[in-house]
Order: structure tokens, then sequence, then C-alpha cells
């Protein structure tokens, strides 16, 4: 078949995948590479490498890092960055801390979303649209407006240096709330009246009806709400000041104010920084089509 | 965005359906009367559940996000150390402090710059990146991950990454500037160069997200036009140019809003890159460090958290009235 004299680059643009006319083709091959993959492959580089150079410099010796020279692979790779970091610092410590005020924050909020979601969407109550509209207006003011009050109360309570303390301000869920709800609003009411019908109650419905048809949007809301607790910074900066209750980029701050700017501490910094970018990679990974549209949400399509 | 009016109708018609028992009325009220006291004791139980399930996260809600815009109002008119358990009333003073001191304006140019140009940037490089991204060719999947994933990092994380590609003297920027002959910009010090380098590393972080969006806005042009203008003869530069600009126009304009409206939330990397922000402190960070960076005062910090919140409610006020209009354009 002799390929039509169209241009490659059009060809590929229409994106008709055709054997003799595919992006790989010989007449193809050049453009492809040029127009396709060349601005392709320079992103991603962009957006690799420094992550890379991460690892790579997290397991390189001392005067591997502090050589004026360039270095670019560890002659004799060594975990003895991650075992300084472990040793001089409470980095553990720390990652133990991480997990516990991300797996109980996120479970507390997930549920709270869930409830509230449903109850703005199939239970009657006056004044639900201006509930939801309170609920709205708050996914608009960032927290790092209201840590000073927030700090002046906690503080006054004895919060500073708890788990509770660095949980709980950050609880109330309007982002899980807001997108629960919208997902809940397409579910065809039929579904719920057969349930209605069988006799049972809001609390059966929606665990035994609702929750089970909405799991891909309550995965979402789970994912986006365990990655912004990890990475969450300012309120757990404020509210701890001993090692025993950092998470871990509190920690890493600590860390990087005595070791940072030395030169010699970059190594153990990076692999403390590994420990806290791997786990978000690993899940960005394996599930980002959930964390992609769940932090793209109500841009474009809606 | 979903139409937030929508409700679902005939969640409670089964029961109101079956409400009125015909046959069994030998009672002393009438049916209507009836139908009333069961629908309202009904309207109450409803209310019940209503309450157990929405008000934790309401009161959550209002404790810790309602509650402090209120109380940094206050907050904002006293002369108060932090952890002082006394306070003058100053008035206005802590206002009038910010729009004439050079502390303050400076502030407020550092957040007018870093806002311009991780706007400007993280938008320019998104479009290009997602017209890249969508040249259907194998693999592209992977690349458009890659351009996602700092995106949902860690800002900590990714800023100590930085810190140690720009320091001068061990960093990799540094190595290659010396391979050309040049040297390395004092990026810790210097404070104009800390907050070029702070615009870099944030533009990197989250040009992903403008990128992904783009990338939706561009996928839902309607081919036919587009290769209609193909027939006519128009370049791609000129398709670009010409159509798909045009029509991407809302998509350009959510992400004025909400890409701005995130850098002046900035914190995290302007945190740890530059801890005592100099050169760096927008509004947001210079709010901070008045309260919790050796400073404590409390009054000012809120001053700035009241002024703060104000422009984010004239941009959010900005984005309602572009759903609005985004409905109508589509």
């Amino acid at each position: 078949m002799s390929a039509p004299a169209r241009p490659a680059p059009e060809s590929a643009e229409t994106g008709v995948p055709r054997r003799a006319n595919g992006p790989f083709s010989r007449s193809n091959l050049g453009a492809t590479l040029a127009g396709g993959y060349l601005p392709l492959i320079l992103a991603t580089l962009v957006m690799v490498l420094p992550l890379l150079w991460m690892v790579v410099s997290s397991f390189k010796a001392p005067h591997e890092i502090l050589s004026t020279d360039l270095v670019v692979l560890p002659e004799q790779p060594s975990l003895s960055n991650y075992e300084a970091a472990w040793n001089s610092v409470p980095i553990p410590r720390f990652f133990l801390n991480s997990v516990i005020v991300t797996t109980i924050g996120s479970s507390i909020k997930v549920l709270l979303a869930i409830f509230t979601a449903y109850a703005l969407v199939f239970v009657r109550f006056p004044f639900k649209r201006v509930i939801f509209v309170l609920i709205l207006v708050a996914l608009m003011v960032p927290p790092q407006v209201s840590i000073l009050p927030n700090y002046v109360l906690i503080a006054g309570l004895g919060g500073v240096n708890t788990y509770w303390g660095i949980i709980l301000p950050g609880l109330g869920t309007a982002f899980g709330t807001f997108l629960l709800r919208q997902f809940f609003l397409t579910i065809p009411p039929a579904i719920l009246e057969a349930a209605e019908i069988d006799g049972a109650g809001h609390l059966r419905t929606l665990i035994s009806v609702v929750v089970p048809i909405s799991v891909p949007t309550v995965a979402t809301v789970a994912l986006v709400t365990i990655v912004t607790e990890w990475n969450d910074y300012i309120w757990p900066l404020i509210i701890t000041s001993e090692a025993s209750r950092m998470t871990l980029p509190v920690g890493l701050t600590a860390l990087s104010n005595s070791e940072g700017n030395t030169g010699s501490g970059w190594g153990i910094l990076m692999a403390g920084t590994v420990l806290v970018i791997a786990p978000v990679l690993i899940v960005f990974a394996m599930l980002q089509r959930h964390i992609v549209s769940g932090l793209t949400q109500g841009s474009v399509t809606g | 965005m979903t139409d937030p009016s929508r409700e679902v109708p005939g969640t409670d018609a089964p029961r109101t359906a079956a409400s009125p028992t015909p046959g069994s009325t030998a009672g002393r009220t009438s049916p209507a009367v009836r139908r009333r006291r069961r629908m309202s004791r009904r309207s109450r139980r409803d209310a019940l559940v209503f309450l157990a399930f929405a008000a934790p996260n309401l009161v959550l809600i209002a404790m810790f996000t309602y509650r402090p815009l209120f109380l940094n109002i206050q907050y904002s008119m006293l002369d108060w150390t932090l952890g002082s358990r006394t306070a003058t009333f100053i008035g206005l003073d802590n206002y009038r402090e910010f729009f004439t001191s050079d502390a303050g304006l400076e502030s407020l140019r550092i957040t007018a710059i870093f806002t311009l140009f991780t706007v400007g940037g993280a938008m320019v490089l998104g479009l290009l990146i997602a017209v890249a991204l969508n040249i259907d060719v194998p693999g592209r999947g992977l690349a458009r991950s890659a351009v996602f994933a700092p995106y949902v990092l860690s800002g900590v994380g990714v800023g100590l990454v930085w810190l140690f590609i720009f320091d001068p003297n061990f960093g990799v920027l540094g190595w290659i500037l010396r391979q050309v002959g040049l040297n390395s910009p004092d990026w810790f010090l210097d404070p104009e160069m800390s907050l070029v380098m702070l615009i870099i590393v944030y533009v990197w972080k989250n040009l992903g997200y403008c990128a992904i969006v783009y990338l939706g806005g561009l996928q839902s042009l309607s081919q036919d036009v587009m290769q209609a203008a193909q027939l006519d003869g128009a370049g791609a530069v000129r398709r670009f140019v010409s159509i798909a600009l045009p029509l991407l126009s809302p998509t350009t304009f959510f992400l004025l809003i909400t890409t701005t409206l995130n850098s002046l939330q900035a914190f995290d990397l302007l945190r740890i890159m530059t801890p005592t922000g100099r050169g760096t402190n927008t509004m947001i960070f210079e709010s901070y460090l008045q309260a919790f960076g050796g400073y404590s005062r409390a009054g000012y910090s809120a001053t700035i958290s009241v002024l703060l919140f104000v422009i984010l409610i004239v941009m959010t006020v900005a984005q309602i009235l572009f759903v609005e209009r985004k409905v109508h354009y589509a």
C-alpha cells in the first residue's frame, strides 16, 4: 500500500491509527521523533531528572557529594546516608508519626465526607442549600489563613506536641464532601426507592446501597485526602516542637536547619527526602488516574 | 462543575404515597391531619438523621475554618504578643503599618512578582507541554504521569531536592554553570536571586496541573473545526493560534483564577527553601513569620491574613462569575 501523500504530523494529530501510515512507519519516523517525541522526552526529563538526582545522591558517600566535580553515579552505592539519617535524627519516629497522623486523619475525614454528602443529598432538612454554600465557601478558605486562631485555641487546650492537636483542626472536610455530593446527585433515585421499600433506614441505605456504587469516587477522595495529609506542612510545623511528635516534613525541616547548607548533610537530607517523596510517588504511579481526576475535578469537562 | 441547585426528586416518594392508608381510617382525626402529623414526625426524624450524619463535619468546619476568619478580624485590631495574656486595642494601626511600612510594601511587591511569574510561567509552559502531550504517540501516558507527578509531591521534599541542586558549591546547577565559565549566583543569600529560585521551583512543581487541565481542554476541541481549517489550508501554527487558543479561552480563564489562588497560598516551598524569608516573604509567608518566626506579633500577623483573605475572596467571586459565563459559553 502506497502511503498517502499527506504530511506526517497531521496524520499523527488526526490520530486514526493505520499501520502503513502509523507514527513509526518509514515515512513518518523522522517527523514523529522530531515533532512528537522530542518535546515529550524533554518535558519528561525536566520533571524526572531532579527526582532521579535525589535518589542517586542519597546513595553517595560524603566525599562524592562534597566534590566540586560532578559525580553522577556513586562508586559504591551505600545505605550509609539512610543509616546516618536513621541514627542522628529520629527519622523512623517521624515516619511513624506521619503514618499515624495520615491514617487516623484521612480515615475520619473520608467517613465525615461520606456521611455529610449523604445527608446533603438524600435526607430532608431545611436550609440544606445554605449549608452547602457554606461548605463551598469553606473550600475557598486556605488553611494558612486560619493557623493563628487555631494555634491559640489548640495550644490553650494543651494540644501542642500531641497527635490529637495535629489531627483535629484539619478534620472538617469540605473537599471530600463536595466531590462526593456531586457524585451522589447522579445516583438514580429508583435505586434508593427500592432500598426504602425494602425497609432500609438511612444508615442501611448508606452502607449497603450508596457506598458500594460510589467506590471509585470514594477511592478518589480517599487518595487525595491521604496524599494531602501526608504532605501537610504548615499546621504540624506550628503545633509540634518536640521530635517525638514531628511528622516527616517537619522533621526534615529540623534536619535541614541543622545539616543543610553546610554541605556535609546533603546525602542524609536526600535520604530523608526519599522517605517523604517515595511513598506518594509509588501510590501515584499505581493509582494516578484517580488522583489526577480528583485534583483536576471541576476544571474542564465538569 | 455540576449545577449545585440540582436535587434528587422522589427520595421521599414511596412512604408519602403509601401514607394515607384507606380503609383503616376509622379514627377521630381526618386523614389530612393524620397525614400532616405523620409527615412532621417523619421530617423530625429526617432532621435528626441529618444532624447525626452532618453535624460533626459541620461543627469542625465552623470551629476551625469559619471561627478563625472572624477571630482574625478581631486579632488584627490588637497589639498582641503571641502567648501574652494581655493585648491592647489599637484600631486600624496594624493595617496602617502594613500599607505604609517598607516591610509591608515589600511583602506586597514580592507577592505580586511571585504570583505574576509563577502563574504566567506555569500556564505558558503547561500549555506548551499539553500541546506536546496531545500528539498521539505511544508512550505519551508515561510522559503525562511524569509531568503531573511533582504536583502531588510534598513541598518540603521537592524544596530540599532543589536546594541541593541550587547549592552554589555542591549543586548540579553550579557545576553546569562552571562548565560554561559562569559563576553560580548566590541563590541562598541574595534576596532577588532567592525569589528567582523559588519562582523556578514553584513553576516546576505546578506546571503539571496546568498541562493536564489544558490537555483536557485540547482534547475536547471539536475535530471537525480543526479539520475544516486544515482543508482551508491553515497550517498547524495558524490552527493553534487562530482556532485552538480562542476555543481554549474558558480553560485559560479557569486556570488563571485557580493558579492565582494557589500561588497566593504558596507556603511549603518558601518556608523550606528560604527559612528566614529574605526576599521571598510573600503575604502568607510574612504572616507566618510575624506570628511564628520569632516576632510573635499575633495582631499584625492576623492583619496580613485578613488582607490576604480579602484578596482571595475577590478572586473567588471572579471565578464564580466566570463559571456562570462558562455555562452560557459551552
